[in-house]
């Protein structure tokens, strides 16, 4: 009877496959200390369940050897179906796994939660003392990225910089589709929705150029939604932005306009100025004058309650569960 | 003339033909000669007044069944198409390479796979499965409401017919198998595909509703004397957790799409980006439906396997009571994890904790399960039927497949996870690992009570192994291409050292393919030597439960005498009991009749869902008030029920007692 060696065979050449290949991939060797810890967070996440798994694949395939009808050497007891500790067993084995690898969820979701400011750079670096994160506002748009740098000036189509190790803070909307914000080698994703902001802190610790792109289908361009990651040391960010400031193009309220149409595979397009609070008319819908900001419209409506609290939130539609303020913590 | 036109067809024109397209003409010509081939069979063979009266307007809680697999198994070769439609496109679209799907074509195929896979082949078969074993297991003559039931599987088909409908006429969604918004509200999909999707499931979840509601009063109200709630059978009791998950989640479907509907319709905004309208809303709600949706499908397959496995060990289930109690646990909490499916929207870490947590204790009534089984086994006598390798498959993969649905449970994992092939390659092992395999495994063990012949193992056991290596040569790259940052729904890619992972994929989906395949011919080879493979005693594994104590197949009132129960395992205790075959003081049995109501409500609810898709205002009027009339006439049909008369059921009951003599 073969059946069980062709199963062990195929089991364990498909984890020693994806042991030897996995490692190596941007997730699970990323190069920026938010994706690192969560690459770390999967593989002991997955040890744990492997004391239950690996148990049962091997039993199973046991007890189909060693119970099968042809071997009459094999105890049989037909009419037992119940033992009082095998069951405490059986229970207290996935209960025991799942107690611990919970502790671990609520610790890490904590600590690895998008919109917490972060406190280290890397393992063993703090965030030195007055280093502020680099701000970056981010629109998804039909089917392409605008990333606005308020601290510099400048917006730009489809590629994003960073400095090495310093702490960065992205700030998230939408045009019109739902898409996700998501560079791999920097850190987990976020969804971009309109009339909505969410927010990513991350830091990029190695230079290089990675790959960004929506994780979220949104249509017929979105495979054409894809972007570089450029992380750069604090001399050659510097050499990016003054680019941008020198080739780039005014982005006015009309520009914008004519942006937002929807196009696909746009190329990298530099922008050296831009509308005063253009970002903050996406995310409030209100780019097309004449039009009554959703923020205002909140305030209007607030005033009966707690406007104020919503006005000073920058808290756009009622249903972010997020109060989006600068200290990132959350109402418990 | 054209507002005539306009009148009549609404925005129905010739240009709604994709007769451009190529793909499209070839499969229309292949379907369209399959059709007209069966046709011509059928009235050669003069069948159709036997399909009519026998089958179509069955109330027949068998007949029912196996019409449900049927539809089941037509639409996974559908379903199967679009897949490896969209593994041939990904596995050769790299570089300068664009493929051969354009984006336009490619969206609708990959919607259109996740749609039929769960609605109409996933769906149909576990239906069709509860359909026919439950009643015989509880020792009932048929379901509460049989006419119900005829009417629900005719609502289900009516919807699988509408989608195939899309593939010709107009066109199908371009929006994933949920169809978030704001991309299906009217301003991002102006088209018919998205209409389509909501008619489709509109009419179809009427279908399930129904069911539920049907199946739910039948095992509580119906069962045969003795048998009390612990002495279910399991797979009756997964059968009665899975339909309360069905009457509980499918309004929330219903009243989700009415909302879409009303979007796109009558320009309101629910879940638009303006005016208050919240795409996060819909996303919430149709999770609610989706996550009990999951459990709706793998409970009945769990009980599927507990029998299976008790059957071949030739042994009790292990722990029947912990069995009963872990399915009553997952019940309860898949209400309690929707957001797990978007711990990426942004909500604070409390609350993704708690979703990440109530869902990785799921896993320990599924574990408790997967405990019991091995128990079972153990101290057994395993007999190696094709039904216990695809058990035995279906263990090992599916707790493979729990084991990264937990790591996606905990929300940083799924930051970087969510949304990529890794998340495609989990649920696709969880489904096909759990259901499919399970489907497959079922459908052996009871085939011989269907039809009174075996299936022959040897095109089993190679349909088994190659779904079983087709599988994980289709999905284990998949899981890898998710480390490497690949996300769902790509009809091209850049990075050409992917490529040689999806073209193993597409190595392990032609694989599936011969699985399929091999099924096919599996049945067609039992069916032409099933003289040699018949079974006369109604009880070729020497089963445990009642429906092995009928004919088979069974008569159509199913027990002549209604059984008396003492035991979890009926039959195994009758049997034990030196039971014998009833032979005399046979009384007339009181039987639901035939009628072809369902098929009407049914045809006019799809003429109606199809004239509003298409904006068709008049013949959607006079449709919809066709459906409400054919409703109100069926009920004044008094003519429901018939005797089949003592002599009749003698005769039957004493032609059984010579086979058995």
């Amino acid at each position: 009877m073969s059946i069980p060696k062709t199963l062990r065979t195929i089991f364990v050449s498909a984890i020693g496959m994806a042991l030897l290949s996995g490692c190596d991939t941007v997730v699970m060797s990323p190069s920026g200390d938010i994706a690192a810890q969560q690459a770390k967070l999967i593989v002991w996440a997955t040890i744990l369940m492997l004391i239950v798994v690996v148990p049962v694949i091997v039993l199973t395939l046991l007890f189909a050897w060693r119970y099968r009808a042809s071997n009459k050497e094999a105890t049989y007891t037909p009419d037992w179906d119940h033992s009082t500790n095998l069951e405490l067993i059986i229970w207290a084995a996935p209960l025991a796994i799942i107690i611990a690898l919970g502790a671990l969820t609520w610790v890490s979701t904590h600590q690895l939660d998008p919109y917490r400011p972060l406190d280290r750079i890397e393992e063993g670096r703090p965030v030195p003392e007055g280093v502020e994160p680099l701000i970056i506002e981010v629109v998804a748009m039909d089917w392409k990225w605008l990333f606005f740098y308020p601290e510099q000036g400048i917006a730009v189509v489809n590629q994003l910089a960073a400095p090495l190790d310093r702490p960065i803070k992205f700030k998230i909307t939408a045009t019109t589709m739902m898409n996700s914000f998501y560079i791999p080698a920097l850190a987990g994703q976020i969804y971009a929705m309109g009339g909505m902001e969410t927010q990513l802190h991350a830091v990029i610790n190695q230079a290089g150029s990675y790959d960004g792109f929506s994780a979220n289908y949104s249509g017929a361009g979105f495979n054409g939604m894809r972007f570089k990651f450029l992380g750069l040391s604090e001399a050659k960010f510097d050499e990016w932005v003054s680019k941008a400031k020198t080739d780039g193009e005014v982005l006015s309220r009309k520009v914008y306009t004519e942006l937002a149409e929807p196009s696909e595979y746009n190329p990298v397009q530099y922008y050296r100025e831009v509308a005063p609070d253009l970002y903050d008319a996406i995310l409030n819908r209100c780019v097309a004058p004449g039009t009554l900001c959703m923020k205002d419209m909140m305030k209007h409506h607030g005033s009966h309650g707690a406007g104020a609290h919503a006005a000073e939130t920058k808290r756009v539609s009622p249903a972010v569960n997020h109060n989006t303020d600068d200290e990132g913590h959350h109402a418990h | 003339m054209s507002d005539f036109s306009t009148l009549i067809f609404g925005r129905l024109t010739l240009d709604a033909i994709p007769y451009h397209e190529p793909i499209l003409l070839i499969t229309f010509a292949v379907m369209a000669s399959a059709v007209i081939a069966l046709l011509v069979v059928l009235t050669r063979y003069k069948v159709w007044g036997y399909l009519w009266s026998e089958w179509f307007t069955s109330i027949d809680h068998k007949r029912i069944g196996v019409m449900y697999m049927i539809l089941g198994l037509v639409m996974l070769l559908r379903g199967f198409a679009d897949a490896i439609m969209m593994r041939i496109q990904q596995a050769i679209a790299f570089g300068d390479s664009a493929g051969y799907l354009p984006p336009e074509h490619y969206d609708q195929i990959f919607t259109a796979h996740g749609v039929i896979m769960i609605f109409f082949v996933a769906m149909p078969f576990v239906v069709g499965l509860m359909n026919y074993i439950v009643p015989l297991q509880i020792g009932a003559r048929d379901v509460a409401f049989p006419f119900l039931n005829n009417l629900s599987f005719w609502m289900t088909s009516a919807g699988a017919a509408l989608i195939m409908v899309s593939l010709f006429i107009g066109e199908f969604a371009k929006s994933g198998w949920l169809a978030y918004p704001p991309l299906t509200g009217i301003l991002q999909s102006p088209g018919v595909g998205v209409d389509y999707y909501i008619w489709s499931l509109q009419i179809a979840g009427v279908g399930t509703l129904l069911s539920g509601i049907n199946f739910v009063v039948t095992i509580v109200k119906m069962r045969a004397p003795g048998m009390n709630m612990m002495k279910m059978p399991i797979f009756t009791w997964t059968a009665l957790c899975t339909n309360i998950l069905i009457v509980a989640a499918f309004p929330v479907l219903t009243a989700v799409m009415t909302l879409l509907s009303l979007d796109r319709y009558l320009g309101m905004n629910f879940f638009t980006n303006d005016l208050g309208g919240n795409a996060m809303m819909y996303v919430n709600l149709i999770w609610i439906w989706g996550h009990p949706e999951v459990y709706i499908l793998i409970l009945p397959i769990f009980g599927v396997f507990s029998e299976i496995v008790s059957t071949y060990s030739g042994k009790r289930l292990f722990g029947y009571s912990s069995m009963v109690y872990a399915t009553l646990v997952i019940t309860i909490l898949s209400y309690l994890v929707w957001l797990h499916h978007f711990f990426t929207m942004g909500s604070g870490a409390t609350v993704n904790s708690f979703f990440g947590i109530t869902t990785m204790i799921i896993s320990i009534p599924t574990g408790a399960k997967i405990f019991n089984w091995l128990f079972t086994m153990y101290r057994g006598r395993i007999q190696f039927e094709v039904p216990m390798l695809w058990t035995i498959g279906f263990m090992i993969t599916f707790v493979i497949g729990g084991m990264t649905g937990v790591l996606l449970a905990v929300p940083p994992a799924d930051f970087v996870l969510h949304n990529s092939l890794f998340l495609i390659a989990h649920f696709h092992n969880v489904i096909i690992g759990g259901v499919v395999f399970g489907t497959f495994a079922a459908i052996t063990f009871w085939y011989p009570k269907v039809t009174g012949y075996k299936l022959e193992p040897f095109w089993g056991k190679v349909s088994f192994w190659c779904w079983f290596i087709g599988f994980y040569l289709a999905f284990m790259p998949l899981y890898m291409l998710g480390f490497m940052g690949v996300t769902r729904r790509m009809s091209h890619f850049d990075d050409p050292s992917l490529q040689i992972w999806f073209q193993v994929a597409l190595g392990g989906a032609v694989l599936i393919g011969a699985g399929i395949i091999s099924f096919l011919i599996q049945l067609y080879v039992s069916y032409k030597r099933r003289d040699s493979l018949r079974d006369e005693t109604g009880d070729p594994w020497n089963g445990r439960t009642l429906e092995w104590s009928t004919s088979s197949p069974p008569p159509k009132y199913n027990f002549a005498f209604t059984p008396r129960v003492y035991d979890q395992d009926a039959w195994w205790h009758m049997k034990s009991n030196g039971f014998k075959h009833a032979t005399a003081g046979f009384m007339a049995i009181h039987m639901p009749k035939n009628t072809a109501a369902g098929m009407v409500i049914s045809g006019l609810s799809a003429a109606f869902g199809f004239a509003m898709i298409w904006h068709m205002w008049l013949i959607g009027g006079l449709t919809f008030v066709a459906l409400i009339a054919a409703i109100i006439i069926h009920t004044f049909n008094y003519k429901r029920d018939y005797y089949i008369p003592a002599e009749e059921v003698e005769q039957v009951e004493s032609k059984r007692t010579e086979v058995l003599a």
